[in-house]
């Protein structure tokens, strides 16, 4: 089974002429581990927005486990992907004012789907995970406003991860740490995400991390369109 | 359901600061507009409680709201009097339970003198059927003795034991009675009615007043001395109006047409309730005006309101994005928006209620003394609900409406790195 298959998908931003995204084909297999490389401007942000259901393409198909999200009505695409999908960002998008196991817990509140796959004690399964991400007990119950960058980082980490979703998605969570501590983040990722059996699209603009995967990708292979887009 | 109410507690206590401007911003304006809405209506109260518990006014006949003008409020002056044998007559009716006479015409430094019986204190009613309370001294007992409306009192700087004279007719300059001093024997507790700005002495006082004058001038050459008036026959002969109380109810129109009917001379008798209505009515003016300010207070407080919830949304829209980025549904997002809202303006609506509450207990006794308005202390009735309402629903709407917007727009920002 696929994780991931977009199909003959053409994007362009509402008011602009050019095209900024054409993928033919792009497939990514269950538990696949991909590392996709583009330079700034190069569509990235723009993909990943079509992956998570931000935007639309004008064309094609975008499938995520055998379904296609571009056929999903709004509030279907919000509730797929919050049972599927773990995102993970590069300013992490925590709540500040929550502390760090609750917000590890958000997409169990959200999602039946998440809650229950995090096994019989949700609460249990985000310490498991703190735990595994070497996040310290003490700060369990800060606000996560409160943490420091590495830890938030964690938090994040262990938020996309819970209730184990098919396919991970982490953009530039990295760009925040020293490049030492960046390939120990992404080691942790990467063995965390075999655990939970999730695919993994990993999306940065440093080429020096992509060792680990499975994969490389340049955006610019797959996709035949040269845009300037905004960020 | 739980866990989303506890987010949106935590989430608001996040945004405490915010919150409770807007809490407060709810407060005052629910104190002000229940403030005008009270106002508005006890000054209505003030004025047809000036009078309670009285069944019939009778005086000379007249026109029903001139009538109560000069008896109740001692506003103008009488056309005629009525006399003392018509006066009689009513009062020894047998439906009759009490009859006050009420004699006017002098005045002093502006304020009117009622000459009436010692009864007076004893019998007459004001609001909520409430009697007259002495603050200091005790009623007149004899003649060129006088009892002092608190404001009065308080408006002169009189105590207890001055000596005042009064003026003959109600002009502030009018020719004096300096040749009869009266002996400040009493002063009234605040009513909030118009015996607050009279001064009350008895009948006998105001007929010894007069023994040495003849058609509202001093008679020349003729002086009574002071000390002298026991001797004369002191009855009155006529009184202004007079103030009837009935041992039923039921029997107020058939006494009404026995005086409205009488013989002796043409009288009028009115219903105190009816008259006070159609006197209302006359100057229902001030109460549009009145009306027109509450509702401009209404549009401010509630613009105010908006205004500041319309503020503090911009502080949640990247919560909301990222909350809907992790599947948080429409009705999740409700709730959350729904249950701040309702917390904040309903806690809002009861500080308001509450600083009402203290703010109108200190300011009553001022009010009362100044402006002699009467301000109670009690529940909110039908329509000051009505207006809680108001400001609770635009609380609401003001909080709603622009969540959802932003809740709608919110799913970019919760799922780019930007931001």
């Amino acid at each position: 089974m696929t994780a991931l298959r977009i199909t003959d998908l053409v994007f362009r931003w509402p008011r602009q002429a050019q095209i900024c995204l054409d993928i033919a084909r792009f497939e990514l297999a269950a538990g696949e581990r991909v590392f996709l490389h583009g330079a700034s401007g190069s569509g990235k942000s723009t993909l990943l927005g079509l992956l998570g259901g931000v935007a639309l393409p004008q064309q094609g198909r975008i499938e995520l486990l055998g379904t296609d999200i571009t056929r999903l009505g709004s509030r279907d695409r919000d509730r797929f992907r919050a049972d599927h999908i773990g995102f993970l960002f590069q300013q992490f998008n925590l709540l500040p004012w929550l502390p760090a196991l609750d917000n590890v817990l958000l997409p169990c509140t959200f999602s039946a789907r998440r809650r229950e796959r995090a096994g019989a004690d949700p609460r249990a399964e985000a310490e498991r995970l703190l735990r595994h991400l070497d996040l310290d007990t003490a700060s369990w119950r800060k606000p996560a406003g409160e943490l420091s960058v590495g830890q938030q980082q964690r938090v994040a980490a262990a938020r996309a991860l819970i209730g184990r979703p098919e396919i991970l998605i982490a953009d530039e969570p990295t760009s925040a740490l020293d490049a030492e501590r960046q390939q120990a983040f992404i080691d942790l990722l990467l063995q965390e995400s075999a655990a939970v059996g999730a695919a993994l699209v990993f999306v940065s603009h440093d080429q020096r991390l992509a060792g680990h995967f499975d994969r490389s990708i340049a955006l610019h292979d797959i996709s035949t369109a040269m845009a300037e887009q905004p960020e | 359901m739980k866990a989303v109410l506890r987010l949106a507690a935590l989430s608001a206590w996040s945004r405490r600061l915010t919150l409770g401007l807007t809490l407060v911003a709810i407060a005052l304006a629910v104190t002000l507009l229940l403030a005008v809405e009270r106002i508005r209506v006890d000054a209505r109260q003030s004025f047809t409680q000036s009078v309670s518990g009285v069944d019939l006014v009778v005086g000379a006949r007249t026109g029903g709201v001139q009538l109560m003008l000069y008896a109740v409020f001692h506003a103008g002056a009488a056309s005629n009097n009525i006399t003392w044998d018509s006066y009689q007559a009513i009062a020894t009716h047998p439906a009759v339970d009490w009859a006050l006479p009420l004699s006017l015409g002098d005045s002093h430094r502006g304020f009117a003198v009622l000459g009436t019986s010692a009864d007076y204190f004893a019998r007459f009613r004001y609001g909520d059927r409430e009697e007259l309370r002495f603050r200091q001294g005790q009623p007149f007992a004899g003649v060129f003795e006088a009892v002092l409306g608190s404001e009065v009192a308080q408006a002169l700087g009189y105590r207890l034991d001055d000596r005042i004279t009064l003026s003959h007719g109600l002009a502030e300059l009018g020719p004096e009675h300096g040749d009869k001093p009266f002996r400040v024997t009493g002063i009234l507790a605040p009513t909030g009615t118009p015996a607050d700005r009279t001064i009350h002495v008895s009948l006998e006082s105001i007929s010894a007043l007069h023994l040495d004058w003849v058609g509202g001038a001093p008679v020349p050459g003729v002086k009574i001395p002071a000390e002298f008036v026991a001797k004369f026959d002191l009855r009155p002969k006529q009184i202004t109006a007079a103030l009837v109380g009935l041992k039923q109810r039921g029997d107020v129109f058939r006494m009404q047409r026995f005086v409205n009917q009488y013989r002796g001379e043409p009288l009028l008798a009115v219903l105190p309730g009816v008259a006070l209505d159609e006197l209302w009515q006359g100057i229902a003016l001030l109460e549009r005006t009145l009306l027109a300010v509450s509702a401009l207070v209404v549009l401010i407080g509630l613009a105010g309101l908006a205004a500041t919830l319309l503020a503090g949304l911009n502080e949640r829209r990247r919560e909301l994005a990222i909350l809907r980025a992790l599947g948080a549904g429409p009705g999740d997002m409700f709730l959350m928006l729904t249950a701040e809202g309702v917390l904040v303006t309903a806690a809002g609506a009861l500080l308001g209620l509450v600083l009402l509450t203290v703010a109108s207990n200190l300011a009553a006794p001022w009010l009362l003394d100044r402006l002699g308005v009467v301000l109670g202390t009690r529940w909110p009735g039908r329509e000051e609900l009505a207006l809680i309402g108001a400001v609770i629903t635009t609380g609401l709407v003001a909080s709603l409406i622009p969540g959802w917007r932003a809740w709608r727009m919110s799913l970019a920002d919760g799922l780019t790195p930007k931001l």
